[in-house]
């Protein structure tokens, strides 16, 4: 029998279905593997993290909390009530991972910022509580970019994550706990935000399956707002159906979130397997060719060849405006937070640095809390929004943004869904990046355009690509499908049969890969 | 005005909506409570809340603009006013900005232009109608308040500040009006009248004492016929009189200040009501930049007309409207005033409606009941005295069962038993009736004329005059309560006159 923690959360769910093991020894062995592979000091019922200068080059720190205590005994009271006969959840039993940017109430919440260190919620978001109402044991909260500014993790104040296909790379981000978790097989699922691709490109660094649902579709009451009219949580997960599974239990209209939609969106599983025999997949003229590594390229083209031997019809479509969506998203983007973190002074919750006005101690508690790359869009988003600029930028910005929707309205005339590959490159190594924030930033230009136009996106393992700058280094590429609004369902549809046929084992290997996941 | 300038005023009231919750959140909006023990993850913003706009709050907002003759935005949104307060918890207001939900509308109020003359039930020759333009009305979000401990007693130089959220979220509105306003009488009487359509529509309580309603001024001077002046911004501006004081003030103090050759610098000035003075709060160097920009957390805000057409219906009877019916029943128009502004009309119809005289009802309750309940610290609607013991206490008068004396005194009972009993308990357990039962009167009136033979013979010489004092002893003989007219009659009667 494999070890439970290579197990995905379908195959869990049958096994403790049928009662051939239980939810505390599926909680333990993940628990194990966690103290084993990630670099927190496994000690009682909360695991903090070790601080960022002790972590071991071995060690994962996919994790910022791990939730123990509360996990044991969350998994006791399943198996006591599944044994008392209790009808229990498709998910049951499973365990999951949470980014630290989602509030849970009586564990802290962090959002990878000093500001928010040793803050503990008052109150459980929306997707907290509906995991824990389908008894999904939620066993910690996992690193990210602060405040989930970034695309390699590197922003956190608590110290770095690793790719688990190679320790000395980044996992991407700003979900990279979240993925990394997954990847090294610490939880079998995962929750994570995506603003600009913060679920789609770590999912692709670490060959995951990751899903930005349609904007509106999962409350964001909880996520703690990096940019409100973006922001979407959204799972990681290790296969097309584990991931569905998952979204459709966070998938709900929230009547406490104003920008909810009322819609029921359309069943994720009912059609999963139906292939994608005489569907029109649209290859995005813009989306390809400059900037993309070459390995990337050629993977990207053998899964359109795959495509059609599955009986899709390729079509080339264009979105004309999307070469504007990465400079129309860092205004945007930018802009909301300024005003989103404006509440962080040091008065009601987390870091006060004492000063002897009001006014000199939201300073000083602002200059030590945040990290350079928030100030940075904080400082972008304020002259954004300033008089005098505003309808230069913001506003210019938001024109763009419904040109990038009405593209994408036209382009979904013509195909059925519309594919890109995720990310222009491979994982890229730790440090390589974080001097020059432009090349950071380009790390989004695949997945900003469908976050702009709000429609629902995923990554899904393509294959393997060596990396430029390590010869013989095979590490995962990602193929974005992106659906039309509320058609969340039809891109896990045309996902699940690439990933039948394609047969990828979200395994990491190579020589700097995590350890015992082979 | 001192001659040769002219004054210049436009005010931006704040009415603090009465609706049982915040307007983003479920927390009570009770005033008073202990501070922070009405508050949520959203009105502290906390990391991650969200609001949702409180539809009775949008409703009550197009009432009232609706009210005050507005047009409502068939799309309008909610902005992000930003800047940092402690007591502002996400420091950011979430406010209105370029389309708001009532624009154009306005206020036509009435003022004295003749004061003193024909004030109580006179003429109303004095009084003259005045449109204020109301450029909009516009929804946000009220702030929680700061306690400032040490120095000053404000933030700056303070030992420690307190904060109170309980407020923080309350909905509020925001009404500004054009610079239609010339004189500090039209000012106060915009204000009266704008709160008495609060009222009257009944989205807020509007105490100014209590803050559910506020009022800020922007005051200028010019010449007549020059552009206008540099405007000063007045806060603190506490009631209808504060207003009108701190505006002839500012207005003295700005022509002063031009007159000596100097310059009015735009500036916010705290009115100090004890001193009788404005003084410089803050002067604004430049525009504060406040950043609005749409709140991407909410949805737009969308009327259809169906929907305003069904609010419309709604809108009960209007101040003014009330006035004019009341002046046309007969109440002169200072009264019909007095009666609108003190929120008495429904006290005012229930005792038309059993049958009393509107204008006799009008005298009793802008007179001796104002009076007797001023004099006891009450309001009329705690007196527990209702318009039906106000008619059945007229009704007595004009039957005769009281006089007018007697009728006061019963008032006064009927204060002091807080309603619990009627007129008629009233003046029988206190023996408040006059003696008409002739048997009875007789015999008194039979006794004076006995006692003072004197007089009698006066009377029976041609000083008629001199029954009066007769009178005056079976008065004394009844404490009071002999009818006079029967008492005249009987006496002239006896004593063969």
């Amino acid at each position: 029998m494999a070890a439970l923690t290579a197990l995905t959360a379908t195959e869990l769910s049958e096994r403790l279905g049928r009662g051939e093991v239980s939810a505390r020894e599926v909680v333990d062995a993940h628990l194990d593997r966690i103290a084993a592979t990630d670099g927190v000091v496994a000690d009682g019922a909360v695991w903090a993290t070790k601080p960022a200068g002790d972590l071991g080059d071995d060690e994962v720190h996919a994790f910022l909390h791990v939730t123990a205590g509360a996990a044991r005994a969350h998994a006791d009271d399943i198996d006591a009530r599944r044994a008392a006969g209790e009808q229990l959840g498709a998910l049951a039993g499973v365990p999951l991972a949470l980014k630290d940017i989602l509030t849970t109430r009586g564990a802290p919440t962090t959002c990878g910022s000093r500001m928010l260190e040793g803050w503990v919620p008052p109150y459980d978001a929306t997707v907290t509580e509906l995991l824990r109402d389908a008894d999904v044991v939620v066993l910690g909260k996992t690193n990210m970019d602060e405040f989930a500014m970034g695309s390699s993790t590197e922003n956190s104040a608590f110290g770095d994550t690793r790719n688990p296909w190679d320790l000395d790379r980044v996992p991407g981000g700003s979900s990279g706990g979240s993925a990394a978790a997954v990847a090294a097989l610490q939880a079998p699922l995962s929750i994570g935000t995506d603003t600009g691709g913060s679920i789609r490109q770590p999912a692709a660094l670490t060959g995951l399956v990751g899903v930005k649902p349609t904007y509106g579709t999962v409350s964001r009451r909880g996520l703690v707002a990096f940019a409100s009219s973006l922001d979407q949580a959204g799972p990681f997960a290790r296969t097309v159906e584990d991931a569905a599974q998952l979204l459709a239990l966070i998938q709900r209209h929230d009547p406490r979130d104003s920008t909810s939609v009322p819609d029921t969106p359309p069943d994720l599983l009912a059609h999963l397997r139906d292939g994608v025999d005489g569907l029109r997949i649209g290859v995005v003229t813009e989306l390809q060719g400059e900037g993309y590594e070459p390995g990337v390229e050629a993977t990207f083209r053998a899964t359109l060849e795959r495509f059609e031997r599955l009986g899709a019809t390729i079509v080339e479509v264009s979105l004309p405006h999307a070469p504007y969506g990465l400079p129309a998203y860092y205004l945007i983007a930018p802009s909301e937070c300024s005003s989103n973190l404006a509440r962080f002074d040091g008065v009601r919750y987390g870091l006060r640095v004492d000063a002897p006005t009001a006014e000199e101690m939201n300073a000083a508690t602002r200059a030590a809390g945040f990290g350079p790359e928030v100030k940075r869009r904080i400082m972008i988003g304020t002259h954004a929004l300033s008089s005098g600029y505003y309808d230069a930028y913001y506003l210019q910005a938001s024109k763009v943004r419904t040109l990038i929707a009405r593209d994408f309205r036209a382009a979904f005339e013509q195909a059925d869904v519309l594919v890109s590959p995720t990310s222009p490159s491979v994982a890229f190594g730790l440090g390589t990046k974080t001097a020059d924030p432009i090349a950071m930033y380009l790390n989004d230009v695949a997945t900003v355009p469908a976050s702009l136009a709000g429609t629902p996106a995923l990554s899904l393992p393509a294959g393997l690509a060596e990396a430029p700058d390590a010869p013989g280094t095979a590490l995962p590429v990602g193929l974005q499908v992106m659906a039309p609004l509320l058609r969340d369902d039809l891109m896990f549809r045309v996902a699940w049969a690439f990933e039948q046929d394609r047969g990828f084992a979200a395994i990491p290997t190579g020589p700097r890969a995590v350890e015992g996941v082979a | 005005m001192r001659d040769g300038w002219e004054l210049t005023v436009g005010l931006e009231v704040h009415v603090e909506l009465t609706t049982r919750t915040k307007m983003w959140c479920g927390c009570p909006t009770t005033f008073g409570d202990d501070p922070n023990t009405n508050v949520c993850e959203v009105c502290t913003g906390q990391p991650g809340s969200l609001p949702v706009a409180n539809a009775r709050a949008i409703r009550d907002a197009t009432l009232l603009g609706l009210a005050l003759n507005g047009t409502v935005a068939e799309t309008c949104w909610f902005h992000r006013k930003n800047y940092f307060y402690p007591d502002l918890a996400k420091n950011y207001q979430i406010s209105q900005y370029d389309v708001p939900l009532i624009s154009d509308g306005h206020l036509d109020v009435e003022v004295d232009v003749a004061p003193g003359a024909g004030r109580e039930g006179g003429a109303d020759g004095g009084l003259e109608t005045r449109r204020v333009r109301i450029e909009r009305l516009h929804m946000e979000e009220d702030t929680g308040k700061s306690l400032h401990v040490g120095d000053t007693g404000r933030l700056h130089g303070a030992d420690r500040s307190l904060i109170d959220y309980n407020r923080c979220g309350i909905p509020l509105l925001e009404i500004v009006s054009r610079p239609d306003i010339h004189d500090p009488e039209t000012a106060q009487a915009y204000l009266r009248e704008l709160q008495a359509i609060v009222r009257a529509v009944g989205v807020s309580d509007a105490r100014m004492e209590e803050g559910s309603m506020r009022c800020d001024a922007n005051v200028s001077v010019r010449r007549p016929g020059e552009e206008l002046g540099t405007r000063t911004e007045i806060k603190n501006l506490n009631s209808v009189r504060s207003l009108g004081r701190a505006i002839a003030y500012e207005a003295e103090r700005q022509i002063a200040v031009l007159e000596d050759g100097g310059e009015i610098v735009m500036q916010t000035r705290h009115w100090d009501e004890s001193q009788g003075v404005t003084e410089t709060l803050r002067v604004k160097e430049s525009v504060t930049d406040y950043r609005y920009f749409p709140d991407p957390d909410l949805v737009a805000v969308v009327s259809r007309p169906e929907e305003v057409e069904a609010i419309r219906a709604g809108l009960p009877e209007l101040p003014a409207a009330t006035r004019a019916r009341l002046t046309a029943a007969g109440v002169p128009a200072a009264q019909a005033a007095t009666i609108v502004t003190g929120e008495l009309v429904p006290w005012f119809d229930e005792a038309v409606a059993q049958g009393a005289d509107a204008a006799a009802v009008a005298n009793w309750v802008t007179g001796d009941l104002a009076g007797q309940l001023s004099a006891a610290g009450l309001s009329v609607q705690d007196s527990g005295v209702t318009g039906s013991h106000l008619a059945e206490l007229i009704g007595l008068i004009d039957d005769g069962t009281l006089s007018t004396k007697l009728a006061k005194q019963v008032l006064e009972g009927l204060i002091e038993e807080r309603g619990a009993k009627g007129p008629k308990e009233v003046a029988a357990e206190r023996g408040l009736q006059q003696v008409s039962d002739e048997g009875e009167l007789r015999a008194i009136v039979e006794q004076v004329v006995a006692d003072n033979p004197g007089t009698v013979e006066d009377i029976r010489g041609g000083n008629t005059k001199a029954i009066g004092a007769l009178v005056g002893q079976v008065m004394k003989a009844t404490r009071g309560q002999a009818d006079p007219r029967k008492t005249n009659e009987l006496l002239r009667e006896t004593i063969g006159a």
